[in-house]
């Protein structure tokens, strides 16, 4: 697979076409031309974005650039916003999951989210694993739902840290634990895809580290878009980048590329720091 | 830009800027500290008023009369089923009157001190009596001792409540004669002199007012008035009891300050009460009655009963209906509703309801309620209804604030794992929200248990002699029975209302203690 994404080094953000999508890796959500209004205010404009399976895709883009609104239309959370409203098609698995009869449920079953705020709920560690595989019916048996918590804690790397305390209360772990714990609860409902909205923004550079060593172990299984500020964290984690501004996709390639090469004047002036 | 030289730290302005900051921060402060003090003031001023009148209702005086339950008195023939002995006052008062008329026989000389022996004790208070008779059918023909409350002006006059009265010893009486049937003179060395002088000091303040001022003189369980005295002796009018029990002993004096004419009480009544004192057969005992009678016309027989029942009854009804109603209406209007002109319409309006007047309610619960539903007047099932309308709106902005707390992280988090809307509510907002809606809950019936008008309105301030047991039944409420108690002209019923308003805040501080437990329980922080 690193093969495949080595070699298709040309692929543009306007011109990018199936085929050529296929060529780099499957895409396990293709987005067409996205369009976001908060009421009358239009927050994303037209945009259309492949994202890979089995690896990491960054958005990056100065502050209000409609990164984080576009992320959560992949798991349909902007439905929570009552002004909100997309229009355009975002396939997955062959289905356009913006299509009024796919139930948001399930979607954000096989979509996880972390937030930029941990934000455990107030229950046990175990709880909070727990919730999630019991309210989906995922765990037929007690022992199913112990190995369930102890699978998803493992994989989060954190289950040697709380698996004496599994009772106390979420809230009592530190940020970065407790950010960990949220990829753990999303990972129990054994989503395929993963969004993460600045997951790192409220923890020290210890704690980051951490989590984006995770984020690298959690790539092998999992198809990851995370949003970003830190323009070392996206070279860093992701293997594609796309760079937002204004509500536009200013331009989207291979991280490498992106970041020693971008095409677009307003790329390189974002990521040398003259603006944003 | 030009160059601002930097501002010294100390000069003499810096200092006086300095000063004048310090003095504001204490001004402030101390207005602080006096609006504290003020409230806590008025705080214990309400609370000590309230308890110092209430304590002298915590206790009443009981006679006890040892009388033979003589059945042809109480179980005549044809008389004398369970039934008709528990409800045989005439025949149980019978026997109360002829004992009283036999320890002060004096009583039969006229007509008016015959009927003021029998307002020693109220007819309807051998009710218990009869009731614990016709129980116990055995005891009939037996000698018992019966325990009658004493008449509630008398009991006010044992608690010094009637009138200020100066007590005094007397000197040494040497010598009783009789001058005629129950008129006698006393003599003593000196005996009068203090006395004397009680009314020497009295002249110059009241001036002659003090001559229509009784003064009684009792030893053992004999009492006379003085009619005249001088430093030695004193010509005595005998109340009751007998001449012979002031020779050789220091009587008492008592001069009552509110003159006979002005009192509940006669000299004579006051007589024959420090008789049966005298005689050990008046108790001060905890006036448990107090919480196990119903309401009566006699302060002394009054009960807060009823009223409790018919308060908690009311307040079941009152929590059935707006507790469940006001939580789904806030989950709803907070989680779920629209935002539009229409709920904005609703939220303004439910604002506006919580500052309706209550006795609006009241009106309201007559009309719709008794008027239009025709349902029983002054039951507890109508007050409730009308204290869940009143109550709605508090409920409904507490929950709401509650709801509105919750981070909406966590209901972001419960979405983002694939909860549905219902089961991020049920599951996570509400647990969180619990404690603070159950707050509200809780004071929203607080206040509904110390409302007052719309009962009135309802018909709950109707006398009521049974205990209710349904909501159904005819009930009063607490805080009507303060209000029907406190319009009764008695002045035993004072402190009998403060003391219902006491059980009133126990039950208030009850109900806040309740919340600050609860908060202090599930308080979570995230």
């Amino acid at each position: 697979m690193e093969t495949t994404m080595t070699e298709s080094r040309d692929v543009s953000a306007a011109g990018i076409t199936m085929d050529e999508t296929q060529g780099l890796t499957f895409p396990r959500i293709e987005c067409k031309n996205i369009d976001v209004f908060y009421g009358d205010k239009q927050a994303i404009f037209d945009i259309s974005l492949p994202i890979p399976d089995r690896s990491v895709t960054a958005l990056i883009g100065p502050s209000g650039c409609g990164k984080s609104t576009f992320l959560r239309c992949l798991n349909r959370m902007n439905d929570t916003i009552e002004s909100c409203k997309v229009t355009g098609e975002i396939i997955m698995d062959g289905e356009n999951i913006n299509d009024p009869d796919i139930d948001p449920v399930l979607l954000r079953s096989r979509v996880g989210m972390v937030f930029q705020k941990p934000n455990p709920f107030p229950k046990s560690i175990y709880d909070n694993i727990a919730y999630g595989p019991r309210i989906h019916g995922l765990a037929a048996s007690r022992e199913d739902l112990d190995a369930i918590v102890e699978k998803s804690l493992r994989r989060a790397g954190l289950w040697d840290e709380v698996k004496d305390r599994l009772t106390s209360p979420g809230n009592s772990l530190s940020g970065g634990q407790q950010q960990r714990l949220c990829i753990a609860r999303a990972i129990a409902v054994r989503p395929e895809v993963i969004l993460m909205d600045e997951p790192c923004s409220a923890l020290d550079p210890v704690a980051t580290a951490r989590i984006e060593e995770l984020i690298d172990e959690l790539r092998k299984r999992y198809c990851i878009v995370i949003v970003t500020h830190s323009m070392q964290q996206a070279a860093r984690v992701s293997q594609r980048t796309a760079f937002f501004h204004l509500g536009e996709l200013v331009e989207m390639g291979e991280t490498d590329q992106i970041f020693t090469n971008p095409r677009e004047r307003r790329t390189e002036d974002y990521i040398t720091g003259r603006f944003g | 830009m030009t160059d601002v030289a930097p501002a010294p730290f100390r000069n003499e302005k810096a200092l006086r800027r300095l000063k004048k900051r310090r003095a504001a921060d204490a001004r402030f402060r101390l207005y602080g500290l006096s609006a504290i003090a003020f409230a806590l003031l008025a705080l214990s001023v309400l609370v000590a008023s309230i308890g110092f009148q209430a304590i002298s209702a915590a206790t009443y005086h009981k006679v006890g009369f040892d009388v033979v339950l003589d059945p042809a008195v109480i179980a005549p023939k044809g008389k004398d089923t369970p039934a008709d002995i528990s409800r045989n006052v005439d025949g149980f008062y019978a026997l109360i009157r002829s004992n009283l008329q036999g320890t002060f026989p004096e009583a039969a000389e006229d007509r008016m001190a015959t009927r003021q022996l029998g307002d020693l004790v109220t007819r309807l208070a051998v009710l218990p009596t009869a009731k614990w008779v016709s129980e116990n059918p055995t005891q009939i023909g037996q000698a018992a001792t019966i325990k009658v409350p004493l008449s509630d002006d008398l009991d006010l006059y044992l608690k010094g409540a009637v009138s200020k009265e100066f007590r005094l010893r007397l000197g040494d009486i040497s010598a009783v004669t009789e001058a005629a049937p129950r008129q006698v003179r006393l003599t003593g060395d000196g005996a009068f002199k203090a006395l004397q002088s009680l009314i020497a000091v009295q002249r110059q303040e009241v001036g002659d007012a003090v001559d229509a001022r009784s003064i009684l003189i009792s030893a053992g369980s004999t009492t006379g008035r003085i009619m005249s005295l001088d430093a030695d002796a004193a010509e005595v009018t005998l109340l009751t009891g007998s001449a012979t029990d002031f020779s050789n002993v220091r009587p008492t004096a008592r001069m009552i300050e509110l003159p006979e004419t002005e009192r509940n009480v006669s000299d004579l009544q006051i007589a024959w009460t420090l008789a049966l004192k005298d005689k050990g057969r008046v108790s001060r005992v905890p006036h448990t009655s107090l919480l196990t009678h119903t309401d009566s016309t006699y302060p002394e027989l009054a009960g807060a009963l009823a009223a409790i029942v018919g308060s908690l009854l009311t307040m079941m009804v009152t929590a059935f209906i707006a507790i469940p109603i006001g939580i789904f209406a806030s989950v709803y209007l907070e989680e779920f509703a629209p935002r539009n002109r229409l709920t904005e319409i609703i939220e303004v309006n439910i604002n506006n309801l919580a500052a309706v007047p209550s006795i609006v309610f009241g009106l309201l619960g007559a009309a719709v309620f008794l008027g239009f539903f025709g349902l029983p007047r002054s039951a507890p099932l109508v007050g409730g209804l009308v204290l869940a309308l009143l109550t709605l709106p508090t409920i409904i902005i507490a929950s709401r604030a509650a709801l509105k707390s919750v981070p909406p992280s966590i209901r972001a988090a419960a979405l983002a794992v694939g909860a549905s809307k219902m089961q991020s509510v049920f599951h996570h907002v509400l647990p969180v929200a619990g404690p603070g809606i159950f707050t509200g809950a809780i004071l929203g019936m607080a206040r509904a248990l110390g409302e007052t008008a719309p009962l009135l309105l309802i018909g709950m301030v109707a006398f009521v002699a049974d205990v209710p047991v349904g909501p159904t039944d005819e009930a009063t409420a607490l805080p009507v029975l303060i209000y029907s108690w406190s319009t009764n002209a008695e002045r035993a019923w004072e402190p009998m209302t403060a003391a219902v308003i006491v059980i009133l805040l126990m039950f208030l501080i009850t109900m806040n203690g309740i919340v600050v437990l609860l908060r202090r329980r599930f308080e979570r922080r995230w």
